[in-house]
């Protein structure tokens, strides 16, 4: 018997019938296939060229900076120039920038915890990071990270007592910001490979902090 | 182009309200606080936004200010900050 509420895929999981989401043609996607297609119609851009650079960008991610702030952690000296230039330091380390944004690699200690934010719009160390979280460009975080930066971290599960000051930074230009968090107790003994597991995307923007397990 | 500040001094953001595309955050217009760095030179994102070539370049500045001269009421300690990219036609004296 068939009925139109259930089907199944031979699986163990049957449910109704959901609506695609895909095809929905927004003013932006209309716009968006409009230039491609010109751009590949005038041999300005090949259609595999397109192609190559969202594989390029899907493929960025917070491994990435976990890898850079692993080797801060282990290595002083790259630790020095990626706090003195840090977009000198990622590419040292094998990290494509973007032009013409920099990298500004600020570090938290016992006295000072940062936290970055784009009140203006989503702007995120992509280079480091890969594509920003979507509570990263929600006004509520947008207004609230510079306003009560506190209270946001609590929600986040980071109390931070007052004698450590926070810093907020607001991405409003060409600049962009990678938290290098500490490197936690108990740590110390780990090869680069493991630390970077302890670094996760949002130790590096700041509203986490690395732990062990 | 010589950056008309130096990393130390105390500036104050424009109280400016023009229309069209804007880098300077609404909360930061009027405020005081103290060029944290001198990031290099940059085309003019308010020129750039119109399709304009955004020259002549802007210096560009991070200037931190204390989270209590920016928020009346701010919660936290009185050593919070809050640092923002502010380009130099922004910046006063």
């Amino acid at each position: 018997m068939m009925d139109n509420i259930t089907h199944t895929h031979d699986g163990p999981d049957p449910h109704a019938p959901r609506p695609d989401h895909d095809d929905t043609m927004t003013h932006h996607k209309m716009l968006e296939i409009a230039v491609r297609e010109l751009l590949i119609e005038k041999g300005i851009l090949t259609a595999d060229e397109v192609r190559q650079a969202i594989e390029r960008m899907d493929a960025r991610g917070p491994h990435l900076g976990a890898k850079v702030v692993a080797k801060a952690w282990a290595d002083p000296a790259f630790k020095a120039r990626l706090l003195k230039d840090g977009s000198a330091a990622v590419e040292e380390a094998g990290v494509q920038m973007d032009t013409p944004t920099r990298l500004i690699v600020v570090e938290n200690t016992p006295e000072v915890h940062n936290l970055v934010v784009c009140t203006l719009c989503s702007c995120y160390p992509r280079m480091v990071l890969g594509i920003p979280p979507d509570w990263y460009k929600s006004r509520a975080y947008r207004s609230r990270a510079v306003r009560e930066p506190r209270s946001v971290l609590s929600e986040f599960g980071t109390t931070l007592p007052d004698k450590v000051t926070v810093r907020v930074h607001d991405s409003t230009a060409d600049m962009r910001y990678l938290v290098l968090p500490m490197r936690p107790k108990g740590a110390e003994k780990m090869s680069e490979k493991q630390l970077a597991e302890l670094v996760t995307r949002d130790c590096m923007v700041g509203v986490s902090v690395p732990k062990l397990n | 182009m010589t950056p008309r500040f130096a990393i130390g001094s105390k500036v104050q953001v424009r109280r400016g309200n023009p229309p069209g595309h804007i880098r300077t955050p609404y909360y930061i217009r009027g405020k005081a606080g103290t060029v944290e760095r001198i990031c290099g030179e940059f085309r003019n994102p308010e020129e750039l936004a119109y399709g304009r070539s955004g020259e002549p370049k802007q210096v560009l500045y991070r200037v931190r200010f204390a989270q209590k001269d920016v928020w009346p009421g701010y919660a936290g300690p009185t050593n919070d900050t809050i640092d923002v990219e502010l380009y130099e036609h922004w910046l006063e004296p």
